[in-house]
Parts: structure tokens; sequence; C-alpha cells
């Protein structure tokens, strides 16, 4: 469903240029989930940006459904693919209210009943009708971000990307919204690109994953390989000791890959 | 005007509500707590009032919201009788928040680093030069690999972990007496996080900084904290060593351990809360 080969993304000019993504591959059939993992600033997200085309200076080879990529996108292309956004206050309008935010793409579309499936979409992330007339600044971050995984899914999508989805919702919210998405994915064999921090939220959710530092790829393999600590890259292995908890002395062991 | 017998951070009988279209949503309910110089987590369910606690004590909640408390003392200072200008020095020099939202509290036209530098000049009255020179040596500090260019971005030009950096630099400045930090790591990779809570703890143990670390994060509240708050529906359920907090009582804090994904664990349908009624008694 999704094949991405050799991505190359390169931001700004001179003293401030940055490498940010460095011969990039990876495939996910339909109706798996692949996940990225690794350091702050590696490019995960800049990935997801380029696969959902909104970054135009990229290189390489982009496929969605088959069809290669170019720099700009259809407004068909967003009916098939939705991202969620890893920083919820920058991707909702501080001036629109919640039924605003979903009902809107669904009127671009040119979709009806729309009262209904924003009623529908709200309870799905367990919000309920009593928000749908709030603005962002009157929800908790938590409650934003679901806001936003409405959006994503309110367009029925083939393929969403989940950018730190649950990163800012409690455990229990977060248990139900990956039941949520996992019921979507059999249902509709929907395919996911999901990027996540936490090692125990890409186990439960991923059949493969990426592991990515300073722009490359790293290590990519199997949750299974992972489960059974069969991790072969230095810094794979030192992102699962890290994952355990605070630690003093592990923190002071920490060492930067290059 | 600093008592030394009290404590650090003393709350009594918080209350908060917002007055919104579907009615009154009643955010904190009489929550009290004090704090030494030490690591209390806060933690608890989504909308359940962290964050809403944390801006109430530094007077951040804006009308319509309304805040009322018995006391939010500071080493005894009553917070609620100093003018807002008052309020402002204690913001500026002895307590300090990271907010939940990093990128919305940076200055989107401004440089990450003049940021930082202004910051630092506003606190210590350094000239330019010792400003950016400064600034350059917080996010060394907190890992940024290259300081260079990230002194040079704008906030849209930054990785999510990258502008959560930006914000703890920024905080750790004046060296306050008292961090609020909200989520504050929420967006970095565990190695990073981890260099991260290391620097806080040692101004924790060092400089007898004390700390309220809201997070939902369990394993990482009770690997890091001394002490963890359970908040649900705006109340304090209960109270805890962080250390127990695996062998907590109340069933909402049970039921949010059973709630956690895990990587031995298989792809099975996770447990979710079933929240009770009565919890809110
Ligand atoms: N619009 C931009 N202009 C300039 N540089 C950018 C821009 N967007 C991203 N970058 C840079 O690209 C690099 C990769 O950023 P990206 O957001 O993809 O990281 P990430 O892996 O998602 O990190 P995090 O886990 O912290 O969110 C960073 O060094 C960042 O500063
Ligand atoms: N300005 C506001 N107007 C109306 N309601 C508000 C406002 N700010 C917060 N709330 C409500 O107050 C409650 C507590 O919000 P708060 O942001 O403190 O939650 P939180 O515990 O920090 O949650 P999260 O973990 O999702 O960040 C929520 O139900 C939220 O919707
Ligand atoms: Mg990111
Ligand atoms: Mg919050």
């Amino acid at each position: 469903m999704i094949e991405v080969s050799n991505l190359d993304v390169r931001f700004g000019h001179a003293r401030s240029a940055v490498h940010a993504v460095r011969g990039v591959s990876f495939t996910v059939p339909r109706g798996a989930t692949f996940g990225l993992v690794g350091e702050s600033g590696s490019g995960k997200s800049t990935v997801l940006r380029a696969i959902a085309g909104l970054n135009p200076d990229w290189t390489g080879d982009v496929r969605v459904g088959g069809e290669a990529q170019g720099r700009s996108r259809s407004r068909a292309f967003y009916k098939r693919v939705q991202m969620v956004f890893q920083d919820p206050y920058g991707s909702l309008h501080p001036r629109h209210t919640v039924d605003r935010a979903l009902g809107e793409p669904l009127r671009i579309h040119g979709i009806g009943d729309i009262e209904r499936r924003v009623i529908a979409a709200l309870e799905a992330v367990g919000l309920g009708r009593a928000f749908r007339f709030r603005y962002p600044h009157q929800l908790s971050g938590g409650q934003r971000q679901r806001v936003a995984i409405a959006r994503a899914m309110i367009l029925e999508p083939e393929v969403l990307l989940l950018d730190e989805p649950t990163s800012a919702l409690d455990v229990s919210v977060q248990a139900e919204v990956l039941n949520l998405l996992a019921g979507l994915r059999s249902e509709h064999a929907l395919t996911f690109v999901l990027v996540s921090h936490d090692l125990a939220v890409v186990s439960h959710m991923c059949d493969r994953l990426a592991v990515m530092n300073h722009g490359r790829v790293v290590e990519e393999l199997t949750v299974d390989a992972l489960r059974t600590g069969q991790a072969t890259q230095p810094y794979t292995r030192q992102l699962i000791a890290a994952s355990e908890g605070y630690d003093r002395e592990t923190a002071r062991g920490l060492v930067d890959y290059v | 005007m600093v008592d030394a017998t009290a404590p650090l951070l003393d709350v009594k009988g918080l209350n908060v509500s917002f007055r919104t279209p579907s009615g009154v949503v009643q955010a904190v309910r009489d929550v009290s707590f004090s704090l030494g110089r030490e690591r209390l987590g806060i933690v608890g369910e989504s909308g359940s009032g962290k964050s809403t606690t944390g801006r109430a004590i530094l007077r951040l909640i804006p009308p319509p919201g309304v805040v009322s408390a018995e006391r939010i003392a500071l080493s005894g200072l009553e917070l609620q009788s100093l003018s807002e200008r008052e309020m402002r020095t204690i913001r500026g020099d002895r307590i300090s928040m990271v907010m939940q939202d990093p990128k919305y509290s940076l200055n989107p036209v401004m440089r990450v680093g003049e940021q930082i530098a202004e910051a630092y000049r506003l606190h210590s009255r350094a000239g330019r030069r010792e400003a950016r020179d400064k600034a350059l040596e917080m996010l060394s500090a907190v890992r940024i690999r290259d300081p260079q260019r990230v002194y040079r971005a704008f906030p849209h030009e930054l990785s999510g972990g990258m502008g959560q950096r930006v914000m703890i630099a920024m905080m750790l400045i004046p060296s306050p007496d008292l961090l609020i930090a909200d989520e504050p790591t929420s967006a970095l990779d565990v190695t990073v996080r981890m260099q991260i809570l290391a620097i806080i703890d040692d101004m924790v143990r060092e400089r007898g900084m004390g700390l309220v670390f809201i997070s939902h994060d369990l394993n990482l509240v009770a690997s890091f904290c001394d002490r963890v708050l359970i908040m649900y529906a705006g109340r304090v359920v209960e109270e805890c060593r962080a250390s127990e907090l695996a062998a907590a009582r109340h069933p909402y804090t049970r039921g949010l351990f059973s709630c956690l994904p895990r990587i031995e664990a298989g792809k099975k349908t996770l447990p979710t809360l079933e929240r009770d009624p009565a919890w809110l008694a």
C-alpha cells in the first residue's frame, strides 16, 4: 500500500541547511501497521509529512496504492490518506469550534449527513456531543488530541499516518484509542504508519518497525524480533534499555550514536 | 517573608471552574497538597484537572475561569495576595512552568536561540554576547545535537521533541525554587528523555529545587518521582509514594495499570476502564 524508497529530505541553505532524512526506504502492505521509532529530531515526522505531500523538498520515490506520488497531491488523495499530527494545538484552528473542525473536511469533499457523522466521530473517540461547540483552548491536551484523531478518521481514509497519536493521552484513553484504531484496521483493512516513542505501543500495534537515528534507518525489524531481544544495532539496544523507566546510572551511561 | 519552616509549596482547598456553552465545568475540586524540596508526580485521566492545577498556582487561568483557594503559598508567602506585577516577578524568578504545548508557548516569529538569550538577559542583566553563549550552552545541555543551527531556527523548524527541549532550557535558566513541568518529556525518545530527567534530578538534589511533574506515564512517574498524587474528575483521589504506585489501592489507579500495553504481551484488545460513578463521591 505504501512504498518509500531512497527518500531524502533537506531544509534550508548554507549554514542552516539540514539533511533531515537520508535514503529511507520501507514498504507497508495493505492492512498492516508499520512503526517508526528513534531519536528526537531523527526525521520521523518529516518522513510522514513527505508521504502526506506536506513537504515539497524531497527526492526519491513515494508510492501510495501503487501510484507514484509527485510534489503536490489531489483532493482525492486526501480522502484516502489522512494524517494525525504530533502537535494537536498547532493542527487545530484556534478560532474554530470542534464542530467546525470536524465538519469542514466533510463539506470540502461534498459528503452529507454532517451532523450525524460529527457526533458519531466524537463518540468514537470517547468525547461525546457535549464537546461539539467548544474551542481548542477549552479542551485539555488529551481532549484536543482526540479531536485531531476524530477529524482524521471522519473521511474514512484507507491510510492513516499517525504521529505520536497517544503521547498526549492518559493510559485509559490511550487504550480506548488504540482499540478503536485496531478495530477500524480490521474492519476496513486500513494501513497505518505509526510514529511513537513508546515501544510498548509500537509492539502492541505494529508488525514491523524501523529504528531511526540522525535521518537514517539504522535497523528494520519485526515486532517479534524486538520482543525476543533480537535487535542487532547498539542504538536499538540502548533504546530498549532506556524504555524501562528512569534510572540515574543508566542515564549517565547513555552514549550518542552518529 | 520567607518562612523557613513552611513547605516550599502549600495548596489548600483549590477550586477552578469554567463556564462553557454546555454548562459549568468544575475542572479542579478542593485540591490540597504540599511540596518540599522533592519530586511530586501528578497522574490522572485526560481532563482530570492536572494542567489546570498547575496553571492556577501560577495565576495563569484566564477569565471566565474562576479560581478560589484557602491557600496557595510559596515558602509561606500567600501568592493570592500579590499584585499582578509581583506575580510576574515570582513567575520570572522563583517558579517556572513548562507548558504541555511547547510550540504554543514560544514566539513563532523569533529565533529560538534569541528567545532563550532574552530570557537569560531579563533574569541576569547579562550582556548580549554572554546571553548568546549561555543560550548555546543550554541548548547543548538539553542534548540538542547542533546548537548553532537550532539557535537560529524558528519554532516551526523544530521537531516536537526539540521544541520541548527548548522550553525546558528556558525554564531552567532562572534556577527556579519550584518547577512545574506539564508533560515535559512526552515528545522525547526514551534515551533523550532519560538524559533530560537526569538534569532535572540534579537540580532537585543539588540545588534543592521542588518539582511538580505532571505526566500520564505511570512507569516513568513511579521510577522518577518521590511521591504521587492521583487525580480523577478534578479531585485528588489518592496519594502515595512513587515506588508504591503499582500497589496503589484506589480502583481507578489500579485500573490505569491494567490499561498499559506491554512489550512482551500480545496484540489482544487492551482492557479499558469501567468508570464507577462512586469514584466521584
Ligand atoms: N520546516 C523545517 N525547516 C527546517 N528544518 C526542519 C523543518 N522541519 C523539520 N526540520 C528539521 O528536520 C529534522 C527532523 O525533524 P523531524 O520533525 O522529522 O524529527 P522527529 O524524528 O519527528 O523528532 P521528534 O521525535 O522530536 O518529533 C530536525 O533537525 C528539524 O529541526
Ligand atoms: N478554558 C476552558 N474552558 C472550559 N473548560 C476548560 C478550559 N480549560 C480547561 N477546561 C476543562 O477543564 C478540565 C480539566 O482540564 P485540564 O487541562 O486541567 O486537564 P488535564 O488533566 O491536564 O488533561 P490532559 O491529560 O488531557 O492534559 C477538562 O475537562 C477541560 O475540558
Ligand atoms: Mg516528530
Ligand atoms: Mg493537561
